[in-house]
């Protein structure tokens, strides 16, 4: 009763300074953990990366009985499925975007989001065993047939619809990822759209613009930034897709010029392959250089996308 | 441009106003809107078109997957009426205890970068990490546990399954602790404090209360997302047909057991994952409706 405000501030001095020590650790500790990704995968990638150097890069082979790895068709699998899927996904997205913003009566704007985004929260295994069971064959027997008849004999744009009408393959993938980005682009699009000024639109409006011409002269260069960081972010999803992707590949490592060819991804080789990679093999080690690559490009991805997601909201 | 302004004299005659010319744009510009409002119609009916699909395509096969035994027996051999209960155990004891994991460390960090790190380089940098790792592939951070715990210490474990989903809970957590603790009004920190409170005790008993809805909801959806997960699971708690509750040994889980039996030849095992898929989505989805109502009422 004597001191009671000495005891009390040493408590609070004693109980702030471990609080703030853990939080402080804790924020470390994220740190941490990423470093902690980079350098286990750069680690146990370093046999490959001794072994073929800067070849591993290049190199189109996946052979496990000459001992003989390279990266090029997963890489290229990889950039490929998820441009195409890019390719697919931004103009639906940003049409539900635009249309949950300006154009939907207001009560039916909060359910037809929130479905959107449970789309999103589907998880990615299911994307697969329903692309599987149903796109698959789907592809195989009514859009490929058709596309290979019509376009197949076509002197250049040919070699994009040629080969066997399996169903898998390069544009099956980047379909399925397509309808798994398209519910995080639409939802970052939308929420960047409504952080435009009312007062913007409804000057526009009131000189006499239409939706639209509100929608490209004021709302897309006010939100430029964001828009392409929402992007960049549906981007970096689709690069490390495993599940989905490794159902409808198709798994070969082959570069492909037809879109309805098999081929693989760096996400779906590492799913396949390192169950069948015993420790300390060479095959191990290109799949963990596999990883520490497919890390270095989502990583630059995303670190734009945040960027660009940072300054939009300044703006 | 000066020139022009300090021009003086009568300015020159404006053109006439063609007023079929005037009509003919107004009409294009309508077209055109009109046009692009069907095709946003048209972009929203796509995406709610596939989810519904997707829903239909679940109900109708894994309906005819589903009976009893889907909860009772654990995996079988194909033809020998197997269901999947060790790998819904294993799916709670791994989503669990990812979640116990995560939660608190999530918490921290949260409450570090929205009371303590305001500006500090070192919260901009946890903040930038944290949400690179809300994004990243997943299969990698399996691939990371892989190198850390199931490597050198010979085998894949239940506990190793359980760490790498706390790895991708960390981050989710993350995001809507900082968020909502932001949203507590100052006023009530300073309350607090000119109580006397310490600073730990007014973020904990004052803050943390304020906050509880949009704290539940990003815990709630950091479940949703990792009941989900299959790729992290992969390298880590690797699956397992056997009953077995062990954190030591490999354990199996509803993912990985739907990524084993969909891939397979066998009528049974196809119809038990799609059985398996049903249940897992419908549990995500609940989830997540769930999260929405928990935020809803102060929001």
């Amino acid at each position: 009763m004597s001191h009671p405000r000495s005891a009390a501030t040493k408590y609070g001095t004693l109980g702030d300074r471990l609080f703030a020590a853990l939080a402080h650790g804790a924020g470390v500790l994220v740190l941490v953990l990423l470093g902690g990704i980079i350098v286990s995968l750069f680690i146990g990638g370093l046999p490959a990366f001794r072994a073929f150097g800067a070849n591993f890069l290049i190199n189109p082979d996946w052979d496990p009985v000459k001992q003989i790895f390279g990266a090029a068709v997963p890489i290229y699998g990889t950039l490929v499925t998820s441009v195409l899927a890019l390719l697919m996904a931004v103009p639906i997205a940003f049409g539900i975007a635009f249309w949950l913003t300006e154009l939907a009566p207001p009560w039916l704007r909060r359910p037809v989001g929130t479905a959107v985004e449970l789309l999103a929260a589907v998880p990615s295994i299911i994307y697969g065993m329903w692309g599987f069971f149903l796109i698959v064959p789907f592809m195989g027997s009514y859009v490929m047939p058709p596309l290979i008849d019509a376009f197949g004999g076509i002197p250049v744009i040919g070699v994009l619809f040629q080969g066997p009408p399996f169903g898998t393959g390069i544009f099956t993938a980047a379909l399925i990822l397509a309808v798994m980005v398209i519910p995080f682009i639409a939802a970052t699009m939308r929420d960047v759209f409504q952080t435009v000024p009312a007062v913007y639109k409804e000057s526009a409006y009131g000189i006499g613009c239409t939706t639209w011409e509100v929608m490209r002269s004021i709302v897309i260069p006010y939100t430029r930034a964001s828009v392409v960081g929402g992007i960049m972010l549906g981007l970096g999803r689709a690069l490390g897709e495993t599940m989905a992707v490794t159902f409808v590949i198709g798994n070969t490592n082959n570069i492909s010029t037809s879109l309805f060819g098999a081929g693989n991804t760096i996400a779906s080789l590492l799913a396949l392959e390192f169950p069948e990679s015993p420790a300390g093999s060479l095959k191990l080690s290109s799949l963990l250089a596999l990883g520490f690559i497919l890390f270095v490009i989502s990583f630059i991805v995303l670190a734009i996308s945040r960027m660009l997601l940072r300054t939009g909201a300044k703006a | 441009m000066s020139a022009t302004l300090a021009r003086s004299g009568p300015l020159p005659a404006r053109p006439a106003r063609d007023p079929a010319m005037a009509n003919r744009l107004s009409r294009r510009r309508q077209r055109q809107n009109a046009i692009i409002k069907a095709l946003c119609l048209l972009a929203t009916g796509i995406g709610l078109a596939f989810l519904l699909l997707i829903l239909a395509t679940l109900f109708y096969l894994g309906a005819t997957g589903m009976s009893a035994t889907v909860f009772t027996a654990i995996t079988k051999p194909p033809g020998s009426h197997g269901g999947l209960l060790n790998a819904i155990v294993g799916s709670l004891i791994q989503t669990g205890l990812g979640t116990v994991i995560g939660t608190p460390v999530g918490l921290l960090v949260g409450t570090y970068l929205s009371e303590y790190a305001r500006g500090s380089l070192l919260g901009e940098a946890v903040r930038f990490v944290s949400d690179v790792l809300l994004s990243a592939p997943s299969i990698l951070i399996g691939l990371f546990v892989y190198s850390v715990l199931v490597a050198p210490f010979g085998g894949f474990s239940g506990w190793a399954g359980a760490v790498a989903l706390a790895v991708i809970v960390i981050p989710i957590v993350v995001r809507t602790t900082e968020d909502m603790l932001r949203l507590v009004p100052v006023a009530l920190r300073e309350a607090a404090v000119a109580l006397g409170a310490p600073k730990w005790k007014s973020i904990v008993f004052i803050c943390y209360r304020a906050a509880l809805d949009g704290i539940a909801t990003g815990v709630l959806l950091a479940i949703a997302r990792i009941a989900g997960e299959t790729a992290p699971l992969l390298f880590t708690s690797l699956g397992n047909l056997n009953w077995s509750v062990s954190l030591g040994q490999p354990m199996a889980s509803l993912p990985v057991t739907i990524y084993q039996y969909a891939g397979s030849a066998f009528d049974d095992w196809v119809n038990l994952a799609w059985a398996g898929a049903l249940l897992i989505t419908l549990g995500v989805l609940a989830l997540n409706i769930l999260a929405r109502v928990v935020l809803r009422p102060r929001h």
